[in-house]
């Protein structure tokens, strides 16, 4: 596990990625402490879309709130979507493909067929219809249950190709003609196996979800109840900053997307090399 | 022959399948023997020849898609009391213990099969026995983990398990061809013994028909799914004609083979 640690922290992508989530994260959670994220406060005075000051570093957006202000509670959100969606699609796609994988026959071939089914089918489509479709009750947690629905098949066909290789391995029928039951074979001597991939699969779905929020948002179908980085876009959208050129409505919140999203990437796939060193240079 | 002694595995004619229609494959076509109590059996063959898909058939873990497998004349119903009683010895040592627990506990462990499950110091007691019967001292792997060990330590802790089970039979598929030959020869020895000193039935699956002339009361030999050719070494080596069994016997590197039917010849003798 500490060798394991070392080698990750080897790796500069490793190091780029985490340094920029963790710091993401302090923001989000630590932010407030230092910083009103009141997304409420109108400052009437500097009016809309006030320019760079001291009392607003970003600015102000088109009713004269704090762009910082807005930026921290959007990235909030956005996280907070992130992992519901990714706690989900992780549950599920681990469940479904471990089941199926571990199982094999004609069950494997229904689980695979189902999973292959929400794979060609258009996820932001459904996202679109199901987020229009919920009006008025758009929260946060919804948006990010929806998009958890939508994305676990990719974690279950990743779970279920290597929980199938390791079905065949001799450990596990040794586990078997040891006398243990399925589930003590799964808990101990496949999801141990596992727990790399499923941390990879999750850390690449909460990536994913905090984008699919963003895109949600960006085209207004998003949580209606509070704010997040794709609401800040589709208001600065709505309300002429495009048209008039105020890059600095666009420019910081694209921003954080990405980097908060490259920054789980780089997390993602710097793993990807330590734990199967078939990828290492 | 060993006839007087009751039947452990009765085969009558049994064939196993796998996947069906185009790729429909039947590793094992129409097998039939008898196995002997107290005997030592080797079955020989190439890679594919379906000797480990009968091994894994002898130990419950397939069904025969066809014909009648019995197990001291009855059918393998209830897998744990058949686990109780017929073990095995699998190919990999690595493969075989699971990287994230220690070796000690897996050892442990195994001794969940057994029908009147021992008092804690009674499983600590008997796998210290059972590592002891393959000499090593037991403090030398405790705390320690599978990837600490070497591949031959490796196979003696596979070994060791089988001493703390005593089981009644013993399938060793191709147990004996990850390690070196001197830890082989080593292995061959703890197999014997396990017969000798357990009274227990041992089939032994291996691709090298000088080692199973070396150990065994009698061979079978497998090509494609079928027994092609069966009875003591002597009856299955000498003067053979059967094609398969001379292309086995082909495959003995030059050196050994003199010395390892010698060898046998010799310990049949005396």
């Amino acid at each position: 596990m500490i060798k394991l640690l070392r080698n990750l922290l080897k790796s500069p992508m490793f190091v780029i990625g985490i340094s920029i989530f963790v710091l993401t994260l302090l923001i989000a959670l630590f932010g407030p402490l230092f910083y009103s994220v009141d997304t409420h406060a109108r400052d009437i005075l500097a009016g809309p879309y006030a320019g760079s000051s001291s009392e607003h570093l970003l600015g102000t957006d088109h009713l004269g709130r704090d762009y910082v202000s807005l930026l921290i509670a959007g990235l909030r959100s956005s996280l907070y979507v992130g992992f519901v969606a990714g706690i989900i699609a992780t549950t599920i796609g681990v469940l479904i493909g471990l089941f199926g994988g571990f199982r094999g026959g004609w069950i494997d071939e229904v689980l695979n067929m189902f999973t292959n089914l929400f794979i060609v089918i258009p996820q932001f489509v459904i996202l679109v219809l199901i987020s229009s479709a919920v009006k008025d009750g758009r929260s946060l947690t919804l948006i990010g249950l929806i998009i958890g629905l939508t994305a676990w098949s990719w974690s279950a066909r990743a779970v279920r190709a290597q929980a199938s290789s390791l079905r065949s391995r001799d450990h596990i029928a040794l586990a078997r003609i040891n006398g243990a039951s399925t589930l003590t074979i799964v808990i101990k001597h496949v999801l141990p196996y596992l727990l790399s991939y499923v941390f990879m699969v999750f850390i690449m779905q909460v990536g994913s979800g905090i984008l699919s929020e963003a895109s949600i948002s960006m085209i207004g179908l998003g949580p209606v109840d509070t704010t997040s980085l794709g609401i800040i876009l589709n208001q600065a959208k709505d309300n002429g900053a495009l048209a008039d050129s105020i890059w600095i409505a666009f420019i910081p919140a694209t921003l954080v997307v990405t980097l908060t999203v490259f920054a789980l990437y780089l997390i993602n796939t710097s793993m990807e090399g330590v734990f199967n060193p078939r990828l290492r240079k | 022959m060993l006839s007087d002694k009751p039947v452990v595995f009765s085969a009558k004619r049994i064939s196993k399948d796998f996947g069906a229609g185009k790729t429909l494959k039947t590793a094992v076509k129409d097998v039939s023997f008898d196995i002997y109590d107290e005997e030592f059996i080797s079955i020989v063959g190439g890679s594919g020849c379906g000797k480990s898909v009968l091994a894994k058939i002898m130990l419950g873990l397939y069904k025969p898609t066809r014909g009648q497998f019995l197990y001291r004349d009855k059918p393998i119903k209830n897998l744990k009391a058949h686990w109780n009683e017929v073990q095995s010895v699998f190919q990999d040592p690595f493969g075989c213990f699971n990287q994230f627990f220690t070796i000690r506990s897996q050892l442990e462990d195994a001794l969940n099969i057994l029908k009147d499950k021992p008092s804690k110091e009674e499983v600590r007691r008997r796998v210290d026995e059972g590592l002891m019967a393959v000499n090593v001292k037991p403090e030398d792997i405790e705390g320690k983990y599978p990837f600490e060990l070497s591949g031959g330590q490796m196979q003696r802790m596979l070994l060791a398990r089988i001493f703390a089970l005593r089981p009644k039979v013993l399938i060793a598929d191709e147990a004996t061809s990850m390690v070196d030959a001197c830890v082989r020869a080593n292995i061959l020895d703890y197999l014997r013994k396990l017969k000798d000193e357990l009274k227990m039935t041992v089939v032994f699956v291996t691709h090298d028909i000088g080692l199973a002339n070396y150990v065994s009361d009698r061979i079978f030999i497998m090509h494609d799914g079928k027994i092609v050719n069966q009875g003591t070494p002597a009856e299955v080596l000498d003067n053979t004609t059967e094609p398969h069994t001379l292309k086995l016997l082909d495959d003995i590197p030059e050196v050994h083979k003199t010395e390892w039917i010698k060898n046998s010849h010799r310990s049949k003798k005396g």
